[in-house]
Parts: structure tokens; C-alpha cells; sequence
């Protein structure tokens, strides 16, 4: 049972969550993507260094729909997107919770740049929805932005443990105080994950991190599409993975294969439960209502 | 209040320690949050704010706001998901209160007749409230004291106040009151020397008056 004075506000907030998906559908579908859906019960979720899957029976939760994605790319389909939930383990926090929704989207003949426009518009347009001011928009590479703030250069002196520290405990601190839209690019390669690297410099990775107000809600690539290089950054991650006592998940090979009637893509992953966050203007998912009434976990 | 609020979980902490003890000695970061008492550089300490954090594609990060439970100090520190935590080994112990010898309380083991001396650092408050043959629970991290859980409510004489109004039962108007070993205390107007009154020990105040024999 609902707590009587909780009541508006879950009410308000269920129509708020629907008016924000409904503003994202429109966007896309009068853009001519298709909204696709895609296998939530996995046999090999996406090998991360630092993403870890749920189990369910012999398979895994999807942490997200990226590898079903590209192989509806390689169909020859150039734009699609979906709305729907992942799973990550032992994620509890502020910002993090282990089922939580997903917008992704992508552009077969497509590049980062592209989706930081698209992604520019989706932001202006549900500003304009909730009658909110457009938060002012800048864009950092992410060496310059370590340059002025730590003095030190992530890209030619990468350190894999420096550079989330210092992302943690400097670069994000200082996004929350100057607020705004800020695009944080051109990440390390050894950070590429699945985006591929610079044409122009083999030492950055065409990737960029969306953080509005602070909090980080978006993810995008120029997709990686070289099966080769592919195969031996998965390859790295299983390593990885062994290394840290982690379950090692199986290469997919179907997704591997895609990959290679693929020229080129644009991808990008937003959170829409924290974009929820910032419209209602929350800090942490836990001041969500939805949290008290649909609370799986902790 | 909140160290006194801590006692009282004693006993529910308790449990729980018997329970991870079965299993090995470490924490994984990802088993960390709030409340859980961890051992650092041999101290046992507790967790009194926790925060999961993971930047973009990167490591998961647990910073935490740690209370050295001995020194009552506190400070941040920050784990990495691969990095382990010394679990805290804690135990309780039934005592009763034997004699006090200059600074230290005497309590001993009414079975083994170990003692055990806790003096004011451990004590705190509570000293004002232990009586002769009362039994308390001693929290100890290894070998070490850390902690005393004296029962809720204690019964104690009232050594020095004004003269209590006759007939006036009021509880909410208080005069200030003293008992024998100095502690200051504010009781009901009616109330008066000699009187037999019970304290919570959870709080340091009045709870009623015992009813004359």
C-alpha cells in the first residue's frame, strides 16, 4: 500500500516518466528509426573490464542490447533504437541500480560526431517539453580537460587507475559545480571499449560521455568495426576478467561476424532514469518514488 | 545519544558477527555498506557513510567515512572493487561490576573470575550509572575492551536536590538534581532526597520514580 502523501508525487512521477518516453519515441520515429527490440536473456553478454552480468538459469541478463544491435546493422537497417531494460550486478548507489532502462541508438554510416547531434537535439527537445532552460553546452577532450584541472596527460601517460581517481574525485566534482551540457571526448584508447580509434591519432578513441549538470547519463562511440582488433580487445578484457577472479564470458561470435558488413556506425547509450533524475530535479535515485514501490533490491 | 543509541545495538551486531565468522576473514569492496565494522591497521572501525561509485566505463569505487571505534575517529577512505577488508572480529561478554580501583572499574566473569578493568575512555557517561552487582555486556575486538552495554534502566538514590512541591505530580517541570557519585540530572518537581528513581542508561535522563516499598 501506497502511503497516502507519497501518492501525488508517484502519480506525478509516472506521468512525467511517460511523457519523456513519448518525447524520445517522436524524436526518433520522425527521424525514420526503426524501435526494434532486441533478446533481454543472453547466452554471452558484452565482455567488459568492469561490467558484470546477472545470471539467469544457464544464460545472463543483457547489461545492454549493443551486440543485437550491430547485428541488425549488418541487415543493411541504418537507423534503429530501443527503450528497455538492463542488468548490471552489485551496482547500488545514487546512480546506479541493477535494472534500470536504456534508450541506445544507432546510425549505420555514422560517426560520434553525428550522435553528439542527435544527442543535442534530444536534450533540447525535452528541455522544451518540461519547460526547462537548455543547460549551456561545452565540449572538452578529455586531455584537455585532465591537462587543466590535474596537470596531467591521460593520453600519452595513461594510467588506468590515476585516471578513474582523478574522473571521480576532480573531473566530476568540478562538471557538478559549473553545471551545464558537457561533452567529455576523445577518451584513451586503453578506454576505447567498442568504439575505434582516431584517424588522426591512434592514441585516442572516438568516444564521447555525456554529463548534464554533473551526472554522466550518456555513452557513445564511432563504432569499432574491425573484426580483428574486435576479437583481441574482447580478448584483453577475458584476461582481464581472469586476473581480477571474474566470470569470463564467451566471445559472440554472430556479433563478431556482423561486424564485418559494417562500414562504419554511430552509437550511443543514454539512462533515462537519470535523465529522469535531473528533470525532477533529484540527486539520487533512491529520492525517486518509484524506488519505495518498485524496490527489487537493498 | 548516537553513542549511546550504539550500545544498544550491541547485541543485534552481535549476532551478526557470529555469523560472518564462520566464513573467511575478508570482505570484498562490493560487500561493504553502511554500518558494517571492518578491521584497519589492527583497529576495529565501523562504516558510517557509504557511497558506490562508478565512473563511466571504469572501476567500481567505494568510498567510504570510517569511525575508528577506539579513537572515535574518523576519516574517508576509498576501495577499489579488486581490494579486500579485514573483517572485524567482535564479541560480547557477560560481566558484573566488582570494585572500582582509582580510575578503573573492576568488572569480573562470574564463572572464570577473569577481570577485566575498563577506565573513563570506555566508560564515558556510563560510569554514573553502574551499582554495585550489576551486569553489564563488554563488546571486545580480539582480546581488547571496546565497548560497555549496561542494562536500559537502572535504579539510583537521589543525593542532593531542593525539597520536593507536596502533591505536585506535574512530570514536565524539572529542578535539577545531583546523586551520590556527582552526576547532574533534572527530576520532577515531587521528587526528593533519598528518593528512589530509575534512569535510562540509553539517555542519561529521568525515567519514573520507584514506587516506595
Amino acid at each position: 500500500m501506497l502511503i497516502e502523501f507519497l501518492r501525488d508525487d508517484f502519480v506525478k512521477y509516472l506521468e512525467i516518466r511517460s511523457v519523456l518516453l513519448n518525447v524520445i519515441r517522436d524524436f526518433f520515429l520522425q527521424n525514420n528509426f526503426i524501435e526494434v527490440e532486441t533478446p533481454i536473456i543472453v547466452k554471452n553478454p558484452c565482455i567488459e573490464d568492469n561490467i558484470d552480468a546477472i545470471k539467469c538459469s544457464n544464460n545472463y541478463l543483457r547489461t545492454s542490447p549493443e551486440l543485437y544491435h550491430k547485428r541488425i546493422l549488418s541487415s543493411g537497417i541504418s537507423k534503429i533504437f530501443e527503450i528497455g531494460k538492463c542488468f548490471r550486478d552489485k551496482e547500488i548507489g545514487k546512480l546506479h541500480h541493477p535494472e534500470y532502462t536504456m534508450l541506445e541508438w544507432y546510425r549505420l554510416n555514422s560517426n560520434y560526431n553525428i550522435m553528439l547531434d542527435d544527442m543535442s537535439k534530444i536534450i533540447e527537445i525535452v528541455c522544451n517539453e518540461f519547460n526547462r532552460e537548455v543547460p549551456q553546452k561545452k565540449i572538452f577532450s578529455v586531455q584537455e580537460i585532465f591537462k587543466k584541472l590535474t596537470n596531467w596527460d591521460p593520453i600519452y601517460s595513461f594510467d588506468k587507475d590515476k585516471f578513474n581517481d582523478l574522473l571521480v574525485s576532480v573531473i566530476e566534482p568540478y562538471f557538478k559545480k559549473t553545471k551545464g551540457l558537457i561533452f567529455l571526448k576523445d577518451f584513451p584508447i586503453e578506454l576505447a571499449a567498442l568504439s575505434k580509434s582516431s584517424d588522426k591519432n591512434r592514441k585516442l578513441a572516438e568516444r564521447w560521455e555525456l554529463y548534464i549538470d554533473g551526472i554522466e547519463i550518456a555513452n557513445a562511440y564511432s563504432e569499432l568495426t574491425d573484426i580483428n582488433e574486435q576479437e583481441s580487445r574482447f580478448i584483453e578484457c577475458q584476461k582481464e576478467r581472469h586476473k581480477q577472479g571474474k566470470e569470463i564470458y564467451q566471445i559472440d561470435q554472430k556479433f563478431l561476424q556482423s561486424l564485418s558488413l559494417i562500414p562504419s556506425a554511430g552509437g550511443c547509450a543514454l539512462g533515462i532514469d537519470r535523465l529522469l533524475l535531473w528533470i525532477l530535479n533529484k540527486d539520487s535515485l533512491n529520492d525517486l518514488v518509484f524506488r519505495e514501490v518498485f524496490k527489487f533490491h537493498g | 545519544m548516537l553513542f549511546f543509541f550504539n550500545l544498544r545495538n550491541i547485541s543485534k551486531n552481535f549476532k551478526y558477527v557470529k555469523f560472518i565468522k564462520k566464513g573467511t576473514a575478508m570482505y570484498n569492496a562490493s560487500d561493504l555498506r553502511k554500518g558494517l565494522k571492518i578491521e584497519i591497521d589492527g583497529d576495529p572501525c565501523m562504516i558510517t557513510h557509504f557511497e558506490f561509485s562508478k565512473p563511466g566505463k571504469g572501476q567500481a569505487l567505494y568510498r567510504c567515512k570510517i569511525k575508528n571505534l577506539i579513537s572515535q575517529n574518523s576519516f574517508d577512505k576509498t576501495f577499489r572493487s579488486v581490494e579486500k577488508v579485514h573483517k572485524c572480529s567482535l564479541m560480547t561478554k557477560d560481566f558484573i561490576f566488582s570494585y572500582i580501583d582509582g580510575d578503573n572499574y573492576i568488572f569480573s566473569d562470574n564463572e572464570t573470575y577473569e577481570e577485566v578493568a575498563l577506565n573513563d575512555n570506555i566508560l564515558g557517561k556510563n560510569k554514573f550509572f553502574i551499582i554495585d552487582d550489576m551486569q553489564v555486556q563488554i563488546l571486545f575486538h580480539n582480546e581488547r575492551p571496546i565497548e560497555i552495554n549496561l542494562p536500559n534502566f537502572v535504579e539510583v538514590l537521589i543525593f542532593e536536590t531542593e525539597p520536593g512541591a507536596r502533591g505536585d505530580t506535574a512530570t514536565n517541570v524539572t529542578k535539577p538534581a545531583k546523586l551520590e557519585n556527582g552526576y547532574e540530572i533534572n527530576v520532577p518537581l515531587f521528587i526528593n532526597e533519598q528518593d528512589l528513581i530509575r534512569i535510562d542508561t540509553r539517555t542519561g535522563m529521568y525515567a519514573d520514580r520507584v514506587s516506595k516499598g
